[in-house]
């Protein structure tokens, strides 16, 4: 262990900007949401719980803010001045952006959160020591910690329960933070399958938990660099580029009437989710 | 008024500090039982939690750090004073530090030693703790030299070994005063091996002297490093209300004035308890007091540039926390800080008020209190006003065991402290022979001349 070997492996991991990245070859893993068609009916995460063992806290952790859910949908108002119903009731599906540049990974102490070659941001359980800063510094605040020992102590899956576990992913003792990750053990496999047979995943061969729920397609996740893809489209039509901090539609005078947006993109942390913004009546 | 009496014979400083060292007045025992009680609160306190998990804290989950970051940052700032007596001042020949610099330097080490459990029992797995350690191991796998908790733990590492061998380096000629006098026994013992088989001969002093200027040297831009990387934990994340240029220096204003408000409440107890009034005299609480007083008008400053260059930057967010933190559900500990930080210690621009013990005693305790407050409205307000609106209004307070255990932290420091208080001199003998020899001098010089030779042997 030298200190050649440690600067080497630290300017591999480490970048400045996502151009200066290794190319996304053959994936990048990203999504839009369509806000418009989102009904806030929560499907999506109580898919996310069944898919990704995620403990159900019970009411009493849930109050004091504790609550799991790797994937949540937020409600806002949007008109504020109008009456209940008319009141402008919006849903937004809040799960981590997978962002290129993260501000997680920069500040974990032992680089348990790191960027894969797909693009993902993933989470090691066995090496985080749990100092929290990743969520200190997250700006969309969708990193959970487990605050308790759920599996075991906190017995939420009792043992007749333990056949509902999802037998791929791993369940999380405490004092470990954990987040969304793009369902990264069904991306493992479809990635697998399609390796040995020479290659690359196909579009709509993989898809994650949320978007397989959702009743009203909101959620296409895809290959951002598979041309083929319905992600890779809906981004280049809505004029959404990965790499850019602000999108030149946005430069024009008096804005763009195309909806796709990524949420506080200006901070540069490069998000791989784009929302398409919900039209409304006030506004046409 | 003089800072300490040229009449002091030298047998007298030896007998008084070494009074010191075996009966102090019964308060020292109050004390000292009652920082093991609050000691023994906070070790249960971290038991439970330790085995339960850290929810017991009630931090949740946008609201990931809470009373242990704020009270870590309040350890690590107190311990910055300590050096500035005992460094900083050497370099300047400010002698009016020689009878205080010992009980300064020890506070340094001890509140080091406190931060440094708050950095681990915050931690979520303990237990793996050494992950943020760069060890040779089979798995390659190093720590994140980019996240500035490494820089942190590095950072408060090296000053707390060198703190300790500053303390222990000045502390030699003193041990082996008392490994002199002291009766047999183990005591006698620790100190005949702690002396270094010290003599007191011109090549140990002019030895001594080197070494000692040598570690303060290296000391001072460790004292300065320290807080400014802690503060760069802040600085550098990308929140709002954190990500503010000038939070290093403010830090370390910050540091030096918590640093010497805890130095003024220890002053008044030492020299209660051990019966300094000789030597920790009044006009020499009145420098730190004056000191004191500047050093909080330049963080009072430096608050003022901070709310200033967040206003007028323009950046909804910060801006956002700044209103959030006057006027949100922080605002009476907001205030507090403000009160406690910036108009209590006016009362020390009255001559007055800068000899009167009490008076001091309770300004120096509020503006303890003050400093604390400051570093809970930097951690917290930030996680219930960032940029995104799923958080705001989101409050959240510490729960019984999170108190528990910054209450026991209080009484783990002053455990430590009031027991090296008795076991080793706590007012540096040597030096104040020095001080009197000096102030001696100096009466003789305006009666009759002084021969050259005895002041050269001197230095």
């Amino acid at each position: 262990m030298s200190v050649t070997n440690l600067l080497d492996n630290w300017a591999e991991v480490r970048h400045f900007h996502p151009i200066d990245d290794k190319p996304h070859d053959p994936y990048k893993w990203a999504m839009s949401i369509d806000l418009d068609a989102c009904i806030g009916c929560n499907a999506c995460a109580v898919a996310c719980y069944a898919e990704n063992n995620l403990p159900v806290v019970g009411r009493e952790k849930f109050q004091h803010g504790q609550v799991m859910h790797w994937m949540r949908i937020e409600r806002y108002w949007n008109e504020d001045d109008r009456e209940f119903p008319d009141q402008g009731a919006e849903f937004l599906p809040m799960m981590c952006q997978q962002c290129e540049a993260a501000p997680c990974e920069t500040v974990c102490p032992v680089g348990a959160t790191n960027h894969t070659q797909d693009g993902l941001n993933s989470q090691i359980y066995n090496r985080c020591i749990g100092s929290r800063y990743c969520s200190a510094n997250c700006p969309y605040k969708v990193r959970y910690f487990n605050w308790y020992d759920y599996p075991t102590t906190d017995n939420v899956w009792p043992a007749e329960m333990n056949y509902q576990l999802n037998p791929d992913v791993t369940v999380r003792g405490k004092g470990v933070m954990e987040k969304c990750t793009f369902c990264v053990q069904r991306l493992r496999a479809a990635e697998v399958t399609a390796k040995g047979e020479g290659r690359i995943v196909r579009e709509g061969e993989v898809q994650t938990a949320c978007q397989q729920s959702c009743p009203t397609n909101a959620i296409s996740f895809g290959n951002l660099v598979d041309p083929e893809s319905r992600v890779y489209k809906q981004w280049k039509a809505q004029q959404v580029d990965l790499a850019k901090d602000e999108q030149e539609k946005d430069k024009q005078e008096g804005g763009s009437d195309l909806r796709g947006y990524r949420i506080l993109e200006d901070l540069r942390t490069y998000p791989s989710v784009m929302y398409l913004e919900r039209v409304r009546e006030s506004a046409v | 008024m003089k800072d300490i009496r040229e009449d002091i014979a030298w047998a007298k400083i030896n007998q008084d500090v070494m009074k010191s060292l075996e009966n102090p007045r019964p308060m020292y025992w109050v004390i000292l039982f009652f920082a093991a009680l609050v000691l023994a609160v906070g070790i249960g306190c971290e038991v439970y939690q330790y085995r339960t998990g850290m929810g017991v804290a009630n931090l949740d989950n946008p609201h990931v750090w809470g009373l242990y970051i704020g009270t870590f940052i309040f350890w690590i700032g107190m311990s910055h004073s300590g050096t500035l007596l005992s460094a900083i001042l050497h370099l300047m020949h400010a002698d009016w530090r020689k009878p205080i610099y010992r009980f300064a330097e020890a506070m340094t080490t001890f509140s080091l030693m406190t931060a440094g459990l708050f950095v681990l029992m915050h931690l979520g797995r303990l237990w793996q703790f050494y992950y943020a350690v760069p060890y040779p191991n089979e798995r390659w796998a190093w720590p994140n030299f980019q996240s500035p908790l490494i820089w942190d733990a590095m950072a408060m590492f090296t000053y707390l070994s060198s703190s300790v061998l500053f303390l222990f380096i000045g502390m030699i000629p003193d041990i082996a005063i008392a490994r002199d006098n002291m009766h047999s026994g183990w005591r006698k013992k620790l100190y005949t091996l702690l002396a270094l088989g010290w003599e007191g001969t011109d090549r140990q002093w002019r030895n001594f002297r080197m070494t000692y200027l040598t570690v303060a040297c290296f000391l001072i831009p460790l004292a300065v490093s320290v807080h400014s990387i802690v503060a760069s934990d802040f600085a550098v994340s990308q929140q709002p209300g954190w990500h503010v240029t000038s939070f290093p220096p403010y830090f370390v204003a910050g540091a030096l004035y918590s640093g010497c408000a805890a130095i003024i409440t220890l002053f008044i107890i030492l020299r209660y308890v051990f019966k300094f009034e000789d030597y920790m005299t009044l006009p020499i609480l009145k420098k730190v007091v004056r000191l004191t007083f500047a050093i909080a008008m330049v963080w009072t400053y430096l608050n003022c540039v901070e709310f200033a260059s967040v206003w007028y930057s323009h950046d909804a967010a910060s801006k956002g926390v700044l209103i959030q933190k006057m006027t949100g559900a922080y605002a009476p500990f907001w205030w507090a800080m403000i009160f406690c930080g910036s108009i209590v210690p006016l009362i020390f621009a009255v001559k007055r008020f800068q000899t009167n013990i009490p008076v001091i005693f309770a300004t120096s305790l509020l503006m303890n209190l003050g400093m604390w407050l400051e570093r809970w409205m930097i951690v917290s307000p930030t996680f219930s006003h960032g940029y995104y609106p799923w958080t705001w209004d989101h409050d959240q307070w510490p729960s019984m065991i999170q108190w528990g255990i910054v209450f026991g932290s209080f009484g783990w420091f002053t455990l430590l402290f009031m027991v090296f208080c008795k076991m080793f001199p706590s007012v540096s003998m040597y030096e104040v022979k020095e001080m009197v020899y000096h102030r001696s001098l100096h009466l003789k010089q305006n009666g009759t001349p002084v021969e050259q030779t005895v002041e050269q042997g001197v230095h």
